[in-house]
């Protein structure tokens, strides 16, 4: 049975330490190819004509003035008369001309009457909904009245998070080629190089088999990108018609409205304690939309096994389809637990910390890993130097404040076959259908067939991105890592004992007995019987050595799940105007096995990031008369700059016990407790809570004059 | 973007020439900063664009002590900003100047097309007018997303705010506006430039469609303390919140008189003659500052949602008082 575990950290050259990403070269010198880079001889441009209503009816289409227009090549009604359309920009026609600007013209020229139909777009004041609310999901655990019964003291607030969008900064689209009549060509900005394909094989009509999609790199997918979009279908079905490649690609306008949004949760909070900060019972009334069909309940109170009794209502919108945004639910259920029991502490006059660190044993099963988690994170923030009771009373409108969040996440390794070739020049790939989100997969890759092999990582060529690769899953979930890991680990240990067993006999050595290290096969510890890696190859003359591997998923034990992760920010609140900096945050974070400590401190930094962005400044804001987004754009749509971001720091948990446990996926995790944490330095700074993010100056003034007035 | 007819004159006459006498049809092209976008989102379609970069009488900065600032239309944001001159006599525009975070806008952004930019009212961008209105004819500001809206000179049928950062500060320094058009030159206090749009069919300042901005002069500084203060909620690349420019004429510690500008916060930029009055003869200090900011702001009315800009805005005044007495940059 050969060895596929781990190696721990004596034997390990590569793995646990900082490598830059393979592909940063091609990125930032533009040699890397993304979708809406791809040009094929001939392609025309799509084109989508949306409709403007949040709520109507189509009842005529005349598209006759575009398809007469010089260049239009082909024109398809998408929804026709009498559908009915339940967000403005949902899809109407498709067109494809010869370049950009005809495209848009076209599209113009075409006219739609609607009836137009009442709409909802605004769901933060639950009592405005009206029948646009569900039916309430309900669920009780334990016995909160017991701990209503016998509370201190009980702890009340508010706590919302609006939708936003997911803004990647490569919007969605697609080039599409036929060949021939049945065979399908697509670059494809997706998440999902191998399953991608069947969104175009079932409406098109042609066998999934004959769908290839090819996919370098990837500007962005958090989510929004594992399925083709109906953009999409339309394109291949008009560059059929036309008989010519289409790139369809939205416009930032068209991504920000239609292409991908975060629903929303709000909520009204009660915990009960004793006097001693032993917490005792939940109850929570939450509401929000995920746009038609509402949001599902999110996973209240989050981390934390307290007894609860909760009532989540859905509440249908006409603000456009929502789809999972990074760590789907844990943002919003991390900011409205943590913010309640801050609030809790407060009440109590408790330092926060003491309270998490008081009630730990309901964190299990990872109390153990919480606890040192936050003592390293208030280690690297100084918070018992900093920390004060709520309200910084230091003179001056400026005021600092310091907040805690812990979070969680699952992260097990998704299904993925890897297949390895050591070549007779000693040259060695890895192939598999899987995609680099810019979360350093193809480093990954490298990274464990390198140290498996014995060789630099610049003597792997990772080939990804085409669907005729080995099956491997899709990057959702913070998956892929463990998922591609294990697949490269298994597929170069088999790859590595078949050339082991072809130069054991000049070795005059056992196979069993060889090792692949420093560029060298050789005896176990024995270095003078040894050969060059590009020796042991030659010897394998016209036939490669071909291994595959694969990840199991499910109960597959070179990949895990469940991380915990703490962090700590300190925020400075102007109160005359109610502008939040952030002046330091720090992150502590297990991840299991790590086998690329840079590109892994790298998708921390990057997660922190969107984190100050979404609780700061993000907000999908829609129009109550037009039902229209007022904000697609970069301008208001507004996100963090590097100016905005103050200092981060990153502390990966290292030690044996993670390195047991396997690896586990980190893309998600991180991006969960920035917005607990800041809305909770912001209440410990000013004094009070400020219930929604994003946490904009009119929201915190509001708080401050609740508060009895401006400083 | 639709086709459009490209015209580059080389001369103020030829330019002038070349425009039309309905506003839409023909534009003035300078950095493109702005009108660019407005054609790519098609709320601009004009049939002709007018590239007035060519005319070279249009550039350049001078100045002398005697005569005060000439800035030519054509001087780019980053010009004026990188100009010595203006940073230690009018250290109020080149703060203005200095808030617009991002130096790709500030190289092609001219000052000519800072003072004729279009509002960033989100309706108007979404192609429903600078007076937006529901199908019944009511105004969809007042009920609507009015988060960055007016919270001065807001009785409608305008709400939208002038985003101008360059305005306040050459109000407050007493700067005048140099036209061309075909029956030759004008001359605007930089005041009486901005004006509210009754229909929407209106522009935002007294050009006809047949004028160009050529010059704008400012006068000698002449010792008056000046600055910017703009309230902005990020570091990257926003849009101010609110803003002020203020510049005091001092007698040894005393303000003799002084002029404050607010930006931001109307459908044009909003002197405020009460901060004015109340400034007179005063010695600067928090207090001071802070009352002035109150005063300024006596006759604001929020809509729905823009409360809070009422505090930015006093604000703004007060800080850019206090920065124009410690005459920092
Ligand atoms: C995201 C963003 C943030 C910004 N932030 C700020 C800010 O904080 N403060 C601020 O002040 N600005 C800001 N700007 C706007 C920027 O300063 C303007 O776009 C720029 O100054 C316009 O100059 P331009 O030469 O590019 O004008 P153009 O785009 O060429 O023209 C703008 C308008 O002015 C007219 N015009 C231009 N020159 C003349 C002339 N000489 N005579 C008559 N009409 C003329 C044009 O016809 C057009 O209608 C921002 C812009 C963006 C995109």
């Amino acid at each position: 049975m050969p060895d596929y575990k781990w190696p721990d950290a004596t034997r390990r050259a590569l793995m646990g330490k900082r490598h830059s990403r393979i592909d940063g070269p091609d990125k930032v010198s533009g040699k890397a190819k993304y979708t809406q880079d791809r040009k094929l001889p001939d392609m025309l441009y799509g084109r989508i004509v949306r409709c403007p209503y949040a709520h109507a009816k189509v009842v005529s289409v005349d598209t006759s003035a575009a398809e007469k227009m010089p260049g239009v090549r082909a024109v398809t009604v998408i929804q026709g008369p009498g559908k009915e359309i339940h967000w403005a920009g949902d899809e109407i026609v498709a067109i494809a001309a010869t370049d950009e600007n005809i495209a848009r013209d076209a599209a113009r020229s075409v006219k739609v009457v609607y009836e137009q139909l009442p709409h909802f777009v605004r769901e933060e004041d639950l009592s405005e909904a009206g029948s646009q609310i569900k039916d309430p999901e309900e669920k009780t655990e334990g016995d909160p009245d017991k701990g209503f019964k016998e509370a201190d003291v009980v702890s009340e607030g508010v706590y919302g998070l609006p939708v936003i969008t997911h803004c990647t900064f490569e919007s969605h689209g697609s080039l599409n080629a036929w060949e021939g009549d049945d065979k399908l060509l697509a670059y494809i900005s997706t998440q999902a190089v191998s399953d991608v394909g069947s969104g175009y094989a079932q409406p098109l009509k042609i066998p999934a088999a004959n769908v290839h999609i090819l996919q370098d790199h990837i500007g962005g997918g958090f989510g929004s990108k594992f399925s083709t979009d109906r953009w999409d279908v339309e394109a291949a079905v008009l560059a059929k018609k036309a008989g010519k490649p289409v790139r369809m690609v939205l416009d930032r306008d068209e991504e920000l409205k239609v292409a991908g949004a975060r629903p929303s949760t709000f909520a009204r909070v009660k915990v009960a304690a004793k006097k001693d900060g032993t917490i005792l019972a939940w109850d929570s009334t939450s509401w929000g939309t995920g746009g038609l069909t509402g949001a599902g309940a999110p996973p209240l109170p989050y981390c934390w096994r307290i007894p609860y009794r909760l009532k989540h209502y859905a509440v249908a919108t006409n603000i456009g389809p929502s789809r999972a945004w990074r760590a789907p639910n844990h943002p919003q259920a991390c900011c409205i637990t943590m913010g309640a029991l801050e609030d809790l502490a407060a009440t109590l006059k408790m330092d926060p910390l003491d309270l998490f660190l008081k009630n730990i044993e309901m964190t299990a099963p990872r109390a153990n890993l919480y606890k040192e988690e936050l003592l390293k994170a208030a280690e690297m923030i100084e918070w018992k130097k900093k920390w004060h009771p709520r309200g910084d009373t230091t003179p001056g409108h400026i005021k600092k404040g310091l907040g805690l969040s812990i979070h969680t996440w699952g992260g097990r390794g998704h299904v993925s076959e890897n297949r390895v070739t050591i070549h007779a020049d000693g040259s060695v790939s890895c192939e598999l259908a899987s995609q680099d989100l810019g979360t350093g997969t193809r480093t990954v890759i490298a990274i464990v067939a390198a140290e498996t092999l014995g060789l630099p990582i610049s003597a792997i060529t990772v080939k990804i991105g085409d669907n005729r690769y080995p099956r491997s899953g899709a990057s959702g979930g913070s998956t892929t890592v463990g998922g591609v890991s294990a697949s490269t680990r298994r597929a170069t240990v088999d790859a590595r004992d078949l050339l082991f067993q072809k130069v054991a006999p000049a070795l005059n050595a056992d196979a069993a007995k060889l090792e692949a290290v420093g560029g060298r096969i050789q005896v176990q510890g024995d270095p003078t019987k040894s050969m060059t890696w590009k020796q042991a190859c030659a010897r394998l003359g016209a036939t490669p050595i071909v291994a595959t591997g694969k990840c199991i998923g499910g109960r597959d034990e070179l990949t895990n799940q469940g991380v915990g992760g703490a962090q700590m920010v300190e925020v400075a609140v102007d109160t005359e105007t109610g502008i939040v900096k952030i002046e330091k945050f720090v992150a502590v974070q297990d991840v299991g096995y790590l086998i690329s400590l840079k590109t892994a401190e790298s998708q921390m930094y990057g997660a922190i990031i969107m984190g100050i962005s979404y609780s700061l400044f993000e907000e999908k804001i829609m129009d109550p008369t037009t039902g229209r987004m007022v904000n697609p754009n970069m301008e208001f749509y507004k996100l963090a700059g590097i100016g905005d971001i103050g200092r981060i720091q990153v502390h990966m948990v290292m030690n044996k016990e993670q390195d047991e446990r396997g690896v586990i996926g980190l893309g998600e995790p991180p991006v969960v407790s920035p917005g607990a944490a800041i809305g909770n330095a912001i209440a410990n700074a000013i004094g009070i809570r400020v219930p929604n993010l994003p946490f904009t100056p009119d929201r915190v003034l509001a708080a401050l004059e609740k508060r009895g007035g401006l400083s | 973007m639709r086709a459009f007819e490209y015209a580059s004159p080389t001369t103020k006459e030829q330019a002038v020439a070349l425009l039309g006498e309905k506003w839409g049809e023909i534009e003035v092209l300078a950095g493109g900063t702005d009108l660019l976008s407005l054609m790519k989102d098609d709320v601009a379609q004009p049939k002709r664009l007018v590239d007035i970069k060519e005319v070279k009488e249009l550039q350049g900065i001078k100045y002398a002590p005697a005569t005060g600032l000439r800035l030519g239309a054509l001087v780019t944001m980053q010009e004026l900003l990188e100009n010595p001159a203006i940073k230690k006599e009018y250290p109020a525009l080149a703060q203005a100047a200095d808030g617009i975070t991002s130096p790709q806008i500030r190289n092609a952004g001219t000052v000519g097309g800072d003072l004729c930019q279009r509002p960033r009212c989100w309706y108007f961008r979404d192609g429903m007018g600078l007076l937006a209105q529901d199908a019944k004819g009511r105004p969809l500001v007042p009920e609507g997303e009015n988060r960055y809206h007016a919270i001065l000179g807001n009785s409608g049928p305008a709400y939208f705010v002038n985003p101008s950062s360059l305005a306040p500060a050459l109000i407050a320094l007493g700067a005048s506006i140099r036209i061309f058009g075909p029956k030759g030159p004008r001359e605007v206090g930089a005041g009486e430039f901005f004006v509210t749009p009754k229909t929407n069919g209106e522009r935002e300042y007294v050009l006809k469609p047949n004028e160009i901005v050529t010059d704008i002069l400012v006068p000698p500084a002449a010792g008056a303390r000046n600055a910017t203060y703009e309230v902005r909620q990020r570091e990257a690349l926003d849009w101010p919140l609110a803003a002020a420019a203020v510049a005091l004429k001092m007698s040894g510690a005393r303000i003799s008189s002084a002029r404050v500008v607010l930006g931001h916060v109307a459908p044009v930029p909003w002197p405020a003659p009460e901060a004015e009055k109340f400034l007179a003869g005063k010695t600067v200090s928090e207090q001071v500052a802070q009352d002035a900011g109150a005063s300024a702001l006596r006759g604001a009315k929020a809509l729905s949602q823009n409360t809070y800009k009422i505090q930015l805005a006093k604000v703004a005044v007060k800080r850019a008082i206090l920065r124009a007495a410690q005459g920092r940059v």
